[in-house]
């Protein structure tokens, strides 16, 4: 209650999470609103907005519109995904490295290290280019190269914890070794985790869009990204090819942004303005 | 009354109050004190945690932080330090007021060489430079070592002790009228306390200056105070001269305040030495060693050394110590949450040494040894309610909820808090109340040792009292073995029977607490009594502290 | 002497990375599926016997394992990345001709943006709530949020085709102009929109990381004490708040210089600029693996240089680091 109480007083969060509740309706309901295939041909080619098309058609004479409400299942869809992968390898690498210790600490945190090291966005094309795209291969190629941060995150406020009286005061209950990692640690550590997690969904979201502007996104799929990037080549004649789902993209990771910002005041009230930006 | 009343104050306080924002559990911080600060004199403001004490020396500074307000007068050369102008009352600051800070860890720019932190207040304030031979002999008038070298330092390699003098000098260094003093010594162990005291006394003394000194210890005020002013509230409850004060405390609060600061005074001895040890240690040593980078050059810190002690059934063993000393690192190698380097542990009963068993066969041995813990916030999950904190153990040794729930009724009653409570969460409680939890917790098991790490210093005297008397009394009712890690000796004097002295990892002297603290024989046990605060004052009360 | 320890410590850590991006690189190669050779000589559009024995030869796939390891590590470590299979010509000499095109992008852009976020950032810090913090906030969240090629694509849209004031791709004109000033003037017209597009997403970043960092470090005690020994309020902003609050950003700003090249892809791709994101991107659609193995372990060297960078900056930005040793 107190934390909803909190939550409603940050206006921009609020906004974004309403921007964010409406996306993700369109996103389900896009065969209902729009009930055609974003991927066939419409209509004359080229056309610009207003008309029968309310964004116009494409080179191949695809309705703009379809593709920017279908192209939402697969932002949200990937950006989620991938997060909740990451964010299970993250949080169990950093757990474990967390609380135990002593040279599995070392091992993982050197593991981490070097996979903070590997320039991300290149490596995440390689990924994708070599395992073929598609949506299997840009999730894991996008939960590859973001889990890092969440473990540095997760293992920061495990060792934290771990050595807080209240975990050693368990530890001498007799309260087994898991019992402690889920119900003594894990519950305190959990709320900055929700919003890095949100945060990354964000940034999840905006890998793809730039993989798939790249011509790595899956080929039988609309999404975002791919509007943009199949379209550069006539973008300077029809300007509404990329403008629209740009805004599409923009609007979404900005709400979703305006969300994380708004768990992290509400959840941890102490911390207020301060941003979380991964490294 | 007195000449000095008559004298023109340096700082008249009238109607100062400073309002809280909306929505906390009180309106004022301070509400509407009236107090004159004499020129030349030290007065000692003393309250508990919350009493507004530290907020009013702020307002004088004007460092009251930004939602607050502050409303009345300081009147300070015939101009009111509220509502003046931002620039003006910079003016003053630094160089007609100074001010000292508690933690002087964290009171000094961390990436400013510490000569560099002192120029600019001569820099800032108009002094023409240069500065160096200033500085330098500004840092050795306060007894600083090679004030030379000490300039060019960065804080993080200077003692507490060290930075708190840098402090000083930073707020000496254009001779204010007014030093106010924010507990200035609560962040240092008492040896060094004893000097920084000494530092401020002859500052003082040699500036004709007057100071503020805020504090909890009515050991402070007997050391270095002249005048007092007692705080409950917001509100200014006593004031008089320290000897009125001490001697005669008008108010019930002052009174109740003055009785609960231990002393170190004899309790009778309770000696059952021909009992068979309940808990015996042998050789204990522990140390860190941490290698800095890849290929920097190995440091070893030994945090004990050898150590070892006997505790019987019925007995409270006092551990005694600085910070740094080695107490808490062995506390919490006895109940097996660090592992020692070598050592020989013995709990009655079993037959082989506690330190050598693993996990397997420690686990059932867990219950026997039970801690509780300094800090009563961090010491309970946030997230979990009385009942489950407290019954954690049960439960975790296979007892049914049922009957948990009426063992935890049973242990709530037993440290005094109403069972009703162990369907709340820790916020629901004071720093004492939680710290009543904790021991409940720790009673849970039935345990035959209880090692008690700084229990009540982060708690209120009044309420230190209060858990002190309560661990005393169960620990009689229980027959409970005790180890009690303290820094404060007259914490010991008053609840152990036996005191083991430490200092760097080892133990230097151990025995009775009648002749460890009474009749010691080693230097350093001599020298941590000698600097107990007000130690004329209170363990002598008849004698009274004679007024200047 | 720990500036030998510190030097020898890094050059330990760059072999490390390199040896174990090499293995990386090895193994992605045989991650997919198929015979590598195959893979990348089908890939390449050549796959007569031909080409895949000379591939064979080349990653020494007729041997076992081990020895292909051993030789692809050795090969690396002598700098011979291998050769394109598109022209055949060698990696390392295509990657090095274009770097400095891509170091001037995104050192251009880099500069740029940790002069004006970190500025931007503090003024904001320093009167939070105001106007002018709340207009840049959202203005920094909108930019923060908003992917980078789009806005390349919109800046192209505005100055180059509505406009018509700045050249919309390329580094220099088609026809090559004359005199060493005009054709200086000719590069940097031609870097201001993709150095604006890269840099503003960073200029984002650090605007909302020095308030925040500013913003939590105003609340340590020793802000107050400067405030105590009656500093003027500029000199506690700048010597005390300021002065502590940009270690941090330092340190991403370290993280971040390596990861440019990533972002270098998407620009360069938008303004087709001759660097080596541009190099990428062309591998990419070429399926030009070996090209982009380079691309990928020549970056991931950068990352290292610039983390050993930041690693030397930040013992002088703070005095603690070096003490602790």
């Amino acid at each position: 209650m107190e934390f909803l109480k909190r939550f409603a007083e940050n206006r921009g969060a609020v906004a974004g999470a309403i921007a964010l509740a409406l996306i993700v309706v369109m996103a389900i309901t896009a065969p209902l609103i729009v009930p055609i295939d974003p991927m066939s041909t419409r209509g004359r080619p080229l056309l610009p907005p207003g008309g029968e098309f309310a964004f116009g058609t494409d080179m191949l004479g695809r309705d703009v519109l379809a593709g920017i409400v279908h192209g939402a299942r697969i932002s949200l869809m990937i950006g989620l995904i991938s997060t909740v992968i990451a964010a299970a390898i993250g949080v169990s690498v950093g757990a474990v490295a967390g609380f135990f210790g002593g040279w599995i600490d070392d091992l993982l945190v050197r593991i981490t290290e070097f996979f903070q090291t590997i320039p991300s966005f290149i490596f995440a094309i390689l990924l994708v280019a070599i395992m073929t795209p598609g949506l299997t291969s840009i999730v894991t190629a996008i939960a590859v190269v973001t889990w890092p941060p969440i473990a540095r995150l997760a293992r920061s406020e495990f060792l934290g914890l771990r050595r807080r009286e209240f975990v050693e005061a368990a530890v001498l209950s007799g309260v087994s070794r898991f019992r402690i990692i889920v119900s003594e640690v894990l519950p305190n550590a959990v709320s900055p985790l929700i919003v890095m997690g949100s945060l990354m969904i964000a940034t999840a979201i905006l890998t793809e869009s730039a993989l798939s502007f790249l011509g790595l996104g899956d080929p039988n799929r609309i999404s975002w990204g791919y509007m943009i990037g199949a379209a550069r080549t006539v973008f300077r004649q029809a300007w509404w090819l990329s403008v629209f789902p740009g805004l599409a993209i923009a609007i979404t990771v900005l709400a979703i942004n305006l969300v994380g910002e708004g768990l992290n005041d509400a959840l941890n009230p102490h911390l207020k303005g301060r941003v979380r930006i991964q490294t | 009354m007195n000449a000095r009343v008559v004298a023109e104050p340096l700082v008249a306080i009238e109607k100062l109050t400073v309002r809280l924002p909306e929505g906390g559990d009180r309106l004022k911080a301070v509400d509407g004190i009236d107090l004159d600060i004499a020129p030349g004199r030290i007065l000692c403001v003393v309250g508990e945690s919350g009493s507004g004490k530290s907020m009013t020396a702020h307002a004088i500074m004007g460092l009251v932080p930004k939602p607050l307000v502050s409303t009345g007068t300081i009147r300070f050369d015939g101009e009111n330090l509220i509502g003046l102008a931002a620039e003006k009352h910079r003016a003053i600051r630094g160089r007609r007021i100074g001010m000292i800070f508690q933690e002087p860890m964290a009171a000094l720019n961390p990436v400013m060489r510490v000569g560099r932190q002192i120029e600019e207040v001569f820099r800032f304030h108009g002094v023409p430079g240069p500065y160096d031979r200033r500085v330098v002999k500004l840092l050795d008038a306060m007894g600083l070592p090679e004030p030379e070298l000490l300039r060019q330092a960065f804080p993080f390699s200077l003692s507490g002790g060290q930075r708190q003098r840098v402090m000083i000098a930073m707020a000496l260094a254009l001779d204010p009228e007014l030093l106010i003093a924010d507990e200035p010594t609560t962040a240092l162990d008492v040896t060094t306390q004893k000097q920084i005291l000494a530092l401020l006394k002859r500052a003082q003394a040699e500036r004709g200056m007057g100071i503020v000194l805020i504090t909890h210890d009515f050991g402070v005020v007997a050391e270095i105070g002249d005048e007092v002013a007692v705080m409950q509230h917001g509100r200014i409850v006593e004031r008089g001269t320290v000897a009125e004060v001490l001697g005669n405390p008008s108010h019930d609060y002052t009174r109740t305040l003055l009785a609960a600061v231990p002393k170190l005074a004899k309790r009778p001895a309770v000696d059952k030495t021909g009992d068979e040890p309940l808990l015996s240690a042998k050789g204990v040593t522990k140390t860190y060693s941490g290698r800095t980078g890849l290929f920097g050059p190995r440091r070893t810190v030994e945090a004990v050394r050898d150590a070892g002690f006997s505790l019987a059934r019925g007995q409270t063993l006092g551990i005694v110590g600085e910070s740094g000393s080695g107490k808490s690192t062995l506390a919490r190698i006895i109940v097996r949450l660090l592992t020692a380097d070598a050592g020989d542990v013995r709990l009655a009963g079993v037959e082989r040494n506690l330190l050598d068993l693993g996990s397997r066969d420690l686990a059932p041995l867990r219950r026997r040894v039970q801690m509780v813990f300094q800090d009563p916030f961090a010491s309970l999950n946030p997230r979990r309610t009385v009942f489950e904190i407290v019954a954690q153990g049960l439960l975790a040794h296979g007892m049914s909820r049922a009957d948990a729930r009426r063992r935890v009724a049973e242990l709530l009653e037993l440290v005094a808090l109403d069972p009703a409570s162990a369907l709340r969460y820790p916020n629901a409680f004071s720093g004492g109340q939680r710290q009543r939890i904790g021991i409940a917790r720790a009673l849970a098991l039935e345990p035959d040792v209880i090692v008690a790490d700084e229990p009540v210093s982060a708690l209120d005297v009044s309420i230190q009292a209060r858990v002190l008397d309560l661990l005393a009394d169960l620990q009689r009712r229980l027959s409970l073995g005790m180890l009690f890690i303290t820094h404060d000796l007259r914490v010991a004097a008053q609840v152990c029977d036996h005191v083991a002295v430490m200092q760097r990892g080892r133990i230097v002297e151990m025995g009775p607490s009648a002749d460890v603290l009474f009749r010691p024989t080693q230097d350093y046990t001599k020298l941590l009594i000698d600097s107990i605060p007000g130690r004329g004052a209170f363990a002598a009360p008849e004698a009274g502290p004679t007024a200047t | 002497m720990p500036q030998l320890g510190f030097v020898l410590q890094w050059v330990v850590k760059a072999l490390a990375v390199v040896l174990a991006i090499t293995i990386l690189n090895f193994f992605l190669i045989r991650l997919a599926p198929g015979d590598p050779a195959v893979v990348m000589a089908g890939e390449a559009g050549a796959a007569d016997q031909q080409f895949l024995d000379q591939v064979r030869r080349d990653f020494g796939l007729d041997q076992p394992l081990a020895v292909q390891l051993a030789t692809y590590v050795k090969n690396v470590l002598t700098l011979d990345l291998g050769q394109s299979f598109r022209t055949g010509r060698p990696v390392a000499d295509m990657i090095f001709e274009r770097l400095p095109a891509t170091l001037l992008l995104t050192g251009t852009a880099y500069v740029f943006a940790l002069i004006v976020g970190p500025l931007l950032g503090a003024i904001a810090a320093m009167r939070p709530r105001s106007v002018f913090d709340s207009l840049l906030m959202v203005v920094a969240l909108v930019f923060y949020a908003t992917p980078i090629f789009w806005v390349g694509l919109l800046l192209i849209l505005v100055f180059s085709v509505q406009l018509g004031w700045l050249p919309p791709f390329g580094m220099q004109s088609m026809i090559p102009v004359k005199g060493a000033l005009a054709s200086t003037l000719d590069v940097i017209r031609h870097l201001i929109l993709p150095a604006v597009t890269l840099g503003l997403f960073y200029i984002a970043v650090y605007v909302r990381l020095t308030r925040a960092s500013m913003l939590e470090t105003a609340t340590l005690d020793y802000v107050k004490t400067a405030r105590a020994k009656g500093l003027p309020e500029w000199r506690v902003a700048t010597a005390h708040i300021l002065r502590t609050a940009l270690i941090p950003i330092i340190t991403f700003a370290g993280l971040q210089a390596g990861h440019l090249v990533g972002g270098a892809i998407v620009v360069e791709t938008v303004f087709a600029w001759p660097g080596i994101g541009r190099l990428a991107f062309d591998a990419l659609f070429q399926r030009d693996y070996n090209l982009l193995l380079g691309v990928f372990l020549i970056s991931a060297l950068m990352v290292v240089f610039f983390n050993m960078v930041t690693d030397i900056v930040l013992r002088i930005a703070d005095p603690r680091i070096a003490g602790r040793a």
